[in-house]
């Protein structure tokens, strides 16, 4: 990397209501020339209407190694979804 | 085998894909740094021959076009750099890589942009080529370059179609400037059909690169698919094929054609080609004349740190 040029993710919000998404990153040195870069970069067409960019560095992530336990216990639980539970028939509208 | 490689066959053999962070075999990523970097420098080079006709486009219309084109050209070449970085390569160390001559770029950008014909040509082969190519690609098995493709396409067919508008107005124009677009074509239609690469059987990369879904479809197999699309549109123009052997084949329902002129591409590719010195030089000379404003930047974020935007 040059010295002091960083790479910050974009993440692009297309119209109000919905959510922000990942664009891909950009390059700049500060939050400025971040997001003009990632303005001129990714939304040359309309694309966004909110842009956020954040250095790639400050991402949080599990690590790779680690995430099959970290995610393990989330489809243990079918009471959680839905379809657990049997509504007679005949009772509408839930 | 290890559960990782394991793991890793299992993604390319069910089409799912590889993201920056799973584990992937070291030719993996090499083959699709060393594939995603010559990509991105293929665009930031293909701005040269497009930029030596931006003062003299033949309208205000043909000029904001061609500009926009040309920054589409940069912002592709960023999104292909940022894709390869996903791969543990800096950008500035690609920039360095191509500059010492050990990245390539394609040799279509070594031929130079002669007449306001070329900017036509150009548009409708040589992005047409690209595009054939990248449509493929979108169906790569490495994520980020997947999605980068997916973005690319939306954007190129802009490019391809401005070109062939500029062949159309010059193929109805007077004789002379048809004479200029049949000669565009002429000289560049070998060279956009050689952009495809080596014939499959000479080619180094695509045995591996087809085995872990990086290429989808084979060198001649796209190389192909673009020859029976663009014979039909060289027709409407009532231009030539500037190869006689170009001729719609009943048996294999393609168009033939005659064998090209590899010593030619190969010379181009070691840097012998009308142009390779000089695209070289001046994406050097740009990037070392503008230090200084890498060097400002730097300066002016260390004093600006922690102000908000």
């Amino acid at each position: 990397m040059e010295k002091g040029d960083k790479v910050w993710e974009v993440f692009i919000q297309k119209k109000p209501g919905l959510a922000f998404k990942h664009a891909g990153s950009v390059h700049g040195y500060d939050k400025k020339m971040a997001i003009q870069n990632a303005r001129d970069l990714y939304t040359r067409r309309g694309e966004g209407r909110e842009i956020w960019v954040v250095e790639t560095t400050h991402i949080v992530s599990v690590p790779l190694d680690q995430a099959d336990a970290f995610f393990d216990p989330s489809i243990d639980k079918p009471y959680r979804l839905a379809d657990f539970y049997k509504i007679p028939d005949g009772v509408e509208n839930i | 085998m290890d559960n990782l490689e394991q793991a890793f066959n299992e993604i390319i053999e069910k089409d799912l894909k590889v993201e920056p962070r799973d584990w992937m075999p070291e030719k993996y990523r090499a083959n699709n740094i060393r594939q995603i970097s010559q990509h991105a420098h293929s665009e930031v080079i293909g701005m040269q021959p497009e930029g030596n006709w931006l003062l003299r486009a033949p309208s205000l219309r043909a000029k904001q076009v061609l500009l926009a084109k040309i920054q589409d050209e940069a912002g592709h070449g960023l999104y292909l750099y940022s894709v390869a970085e996903t791969l543990g390569i800096s950008r500035q160390e690609m920039i360095e890589q191509l500059h010492s001559g050990k990245a390539k770029y394609s040799s279509i950008f070594n031929y130079p942009a002669l007449t306001w014909a070329d900017m036509g040509a150009i548009g409708w082969l040589v992005d047409g080529a690209a595009i054939v190519n990248q449509v493929s690609l979108q169906r790569t098995s490495y994520g980020p370059y997947s999605r980068g493709m997916v973005r690319i396409c939306k954007e190129e067919s802009f490019h391809q179609r401005q070109g062939y508008e500029i062949m159309i107005h010059m193929a109805n124009g007077t004789p002379e400037q048809k004479a200029m677009a049949q000669d565009a074509l002429n000289r560049f239609w070998e060279p956009a059909l050689m952009m495809f690469g080596p014939h499959d059987k000479d080619s180094a990369h695509t045995s591996d690169s087809m085995k872990w879904k990086i290429k989808r479809e084979t060198n001649d197999t796209l190389r192909q698919k673009f020859i029976d699309k663009t014979v039909p549109q060289i027709e409407f123009l009532g231009l030539e094929v500037p190869d006689k052997n170009c001729k719609w084949n009943e048996e294999t329902g393609h168009y033939d054609h005659s064998p090209f002129n590899w010593d030619e591409f190969w010379n181009v590719v070691k840097g012998n080609g009308p142009c390779n010195a000089e695209r070289l030089e001046h994406h050097k000379k740009a990037h070392n004349d503008n230090a200084w404003v890498r060097e400002a930047a730097y300066q002016y974020a260390k004093k600006t740190e922690g102000e908000l935007v």
